[in-house]
């Protein structure tokens, strides 16, 4: 009985993945638009193959390691992948991903340059050794969202550049807070890039040469950086969570019960989340209360650089149907792809074309998108290295806990040790 | 009579007959137990071995083609670094505490269990159920627990002002982390020390009483040192157990604020940082450290139990 039994799951097993039918192109998604990306899943499936999506965990971190679980032991069936744009870089080099070949490559190649229709900050995020192995999906970047009230109450003119030394002296005279994210994982390294560069400097540079990328943390931009954080830990303005605060913990000081409410620097999700509330949780003035500028600038006159974000689509190098699934990824990354995931999701394109659509629907405020647009292409990316863990724990080791930053020793110590973990001699 | 005492010269000297039919059948025996031998030393000593050869490389997943063999450099690198010293300090600090909290607190639950009359297998039930429940979602029960923003212990505690960041600093993120892995593990500890309650006889107990023996008295001198068995197994099993700590910090602090224990390090070395060659030689260095706090148990119960003796 019991071996009939198990004969006859096996058989079944044997027949489900039989080669029969048509073959099933696995898609990981991460969990932002998973409705959209089903859509297009089905949409894009052509008489040739069918196109399954497969959730990835809720965290980046996750996310890459759930992805380089796979790929390091070549499986077969991951054939298309979100990837954040971070992790390119990285799973190119060893050898994971696809080469995107032909006029497509061309097009994200020229755009590198400001050529072509991606924007370029989003074009720049998919290349490797001169090489492109990314089709963008979306771009994101961070704006300051803030309480119209409380930068009024401060005396704050929004239409001009604000600096974060500005943005904390407001809140904290004001009984608001700024909120960001610190707590020990990559979101703290995009913020201390973003303040690094801003200033006009770099973590590393010549990041190709991998393990000896130049450190240059332990610059007048780092100390610089290290000066922000160290004003806002000691402010009245830092929210009582800063030290383990995420995208989402900051979301709820905006219209607290009590106090002014916040500035906060968050990505382009925020404006459709509040929009969501309202009628449940958030009123018409509150919402209408909403406003939004420019990244805050580390030093005064010069231009910030939002961080970038967003989603590049990657194929997989061990998929069994290359060409199918390389076809399959210009089908979800195409225009109107990009059109839905703005307006149902909130998610930004990676492409003028679209960014023109999706201002022409009216479904955001002209400026914002505008915001959006130019933040995207005047943003400031992480470092592109095949070490880049490395080089994002590094510096979480060593400016985590924002309360303990230091600019005196924190840029000299973080460069030091970001220089011997990249040489082996550190353990991270 | 002397014909049974003296066996035959002969059967002494030489080799125990064996019959043909009993050897096929020994060779029998190996031949269809030799799958399951090679399995297990495939399936167990495999890792073990590519862990080793692994060690000496400095070898990152991400970058193939830059393996470099560097020897026993990766143990230099991790036994003079300050780092995998601070995590074994607080690996320790986890195991010493824990235990000990829980021997006491497992000891009390299991004289509960033991002595219980009425509704028992309720009792019983209750006190066990914690640790049914997965690690993780005890993390992260204890993670909201603590939190300021949703948490009721900050309310309970009158001593901590309402938005006291719990995992904001070292001494209380460790705090929470110790207090969800005591939560979690104490009914395992109060299950082994009941089994060794359950060997202790009841007369000697009767007897001490009848002497006049105090509770206390009767505790020390004639309960403990008859458990100390069940005590030593339990003191292993759970300090083992401790010294891996990993799921509660994952959950609750990520290793923020130097919570990270000796397996976390192991972990972000290996599976974020693809550090192949650092992974393996920590984890080989963590294998080893475990077999010295296993040792060291062993022999410290031993030591006592042969002081025992020699009382008695």
């Amino acid at each position: 009985m019991a071996v009939a039994a198990v004969a006859a799951l096996a058989a079944g097993g044997l027949s489900a993945c039989g080669s029969s039918g048509k073959p099933t192109l696995n898609w990981y998604v991460n969990p932002d638009g998973v409705d959209t990306f089903k859509k297009y899943a089905k949409e894009c499936s052509t008489d040739d193959y069918d196109l399954e999506v497969q959730e990835l965990p809720n965290s980046a971190t996750d996310q890459r390691t759930q992805l380089a679980r796979r790929l390091a032991a070549k499986d077969s069936s991951t054939d298309l992948m979100n990837l954040d744009p971070v992790f390119v870089a990285e799973f190119a080099n060893a050898g994971w991903l696809q080469e995107v070949e032909g006029d497509l490559a061309d097009t994200i190649m020229s755009s590198v340059e400001g050529d072509g229709d991606y924007l370029s900050g989003a074009a720049e995020t998919v290349t490797w050794d001169d090489k492109v192995y990314a089709i963008p999906l979306w771009a994101n970047t961070q704006v300051l969202w803030y309480r119209k009230s409380l930068a009024q109450a401060a005396g704050l003119d929004m239409t001009q550049p604000v600096t974060w030394d500005q943005v904390i002296q407001a809140a904290a005279d004001n009984d608001g807070t700024v909120g960001v994210q610190a707590n020990k994982y990559e979101a703290y390294v995009v913020w201390i890039n973003a303040l690094v560069q801003g200033a006009g400097g770099s973590l590393v540079s010549d990041t190709e040469a991998g393990r000896d990328a130049k450190v240059e943390i332990d610059s007048d931009a780092g100390r610089k950086a290290a000066e922000v954080i160290q004003e806002l830990a000691d402010s009245r303005a830092a929210q009582p969570d800063l030290t383990v605060s995420n995208e989402g913990t900051s979301l709820g000081q905006m219209f607290p019960a009590t106090g002014a409410g916040e500035f906060m620097v968050n990505w382009t999700f925020v404006y459709k989340n509040y929009e969501g509330q309202v009628g449940s949780g958030l009123t018409e003035d509150q919402f209408a209360d909403l406003g939004w500028a420019r990244y805050p600038a580390t030093v005064e006159g010069e231009p910030s650089k939002p961080p970038v974000g967003g989603i590049d689509i990657g194929v997989g190098a061990y998929s069994k149907h290359p060409d199918w699934a390389m076809e399959a990824a210009r089908c979800i990354t195409s225009e109107q792809a990009q059109v839905d995931l703005a307006l149902d999701n909130g998610l930004m394109p990676s492409t003028n074309a679209a960014y023109d659509k999706v201002a022409a629907s009216g479904d955001y405020p002209a400026d914002l998108i505008e915001l959006f647009r130019t933040s995207v292409d005047d943003g400031g990316p992480r470092p592109k290295s095949a070490f880049y863990a490395m080089i994002s724990g590094a510096i979480q080791a060593r400016w985590h806990s924002p309360t303990s930053v230091d600019p005196d020793t924190t840029p000299e110590d973080s460069a030091k040790y970001l220089a011997d973990v990249l040489e082996g001699k550190s353990l991270l | 009579m002397s014909a049974v005492t003296a066996p035959a010269p002969g059967k002494q000297a030489g080799k125990p007959v064996v019959s043909d039919r009993a050897r096929a059948e020994t060779r029998l025996g190996q031949r269809l137990v030799a799958p399951a031998i090679v399995l297990m030393l495939l399936v167990t000593a495999f890792p073990m071995l590519r862990a080793l050869y692994l060690s000496t490389f400095d070898y990152a997943l991400t970058a193939p083609d830059d393996r470099d063999f560097v020897g026993l450099s990766n143990y230099l690198t991790a036994l003079t670094d300050g780092l995998f010293w601070r995590t074994t300090l607080i690996t320790v600090l986890y195991m010493v505490v824990t235990v000990a909290i829980e021997l006491v607190i497992g000891f009390a639950f299991a004289m509960v269990m033991h002595r219980v009359i009425f509704a028992r297998g309720v009792i019983r039930t209750s006190i066990l159920i914690p640790y049914g429940i997965i690690t993780v979602v005890s993390g992260f029960a204890w993670q909201f627990a603590f939190s300021f923003q949703n948490g009721f212990i900050n309310g309970w505690l009158p001593f901590v002002g309402d938005d006291f960041n719990w995992f904001g600093q070292t001494g209380s993120a460790v705090t929470a982390i110790m207090v969800s892995e005591i939560w979690k593990t104490t009914p395992f500890m109060s299950l082994l020390l009941l089994a060794g309650l359950a060997q202790v006889s009841e007369d000697m107990i009767e007897a001490a009483k009848v002497d006049g023996a105090t509770w206390t008295q009767r505790l020390v001198k004639v309960i403990l040192p008859n458990m100390r068995a069940a005590i030593m197994v339990a003191v292993l099993f759970r300090a083992l157990d401790a010294y891996r700590i990993f799921d509660n910090i994952f959950v609750m602090t990520a290793g923020a604020v130097k919570t990270e224990s000796i397996s976390f390090l192991t972990y972000r070395q290996t599976i974020e940082q693809f550090q192949l060659g650092m992974g393996s030689a920590l984890s080989v260095l963590l294998f080893l450290s475990v077999l010295v706090v296993a040792f060291l148990i062993v022999k410290l119960f031993r030591v006592d139990l042969a002081q025992a003796r020699q009382e008695s």
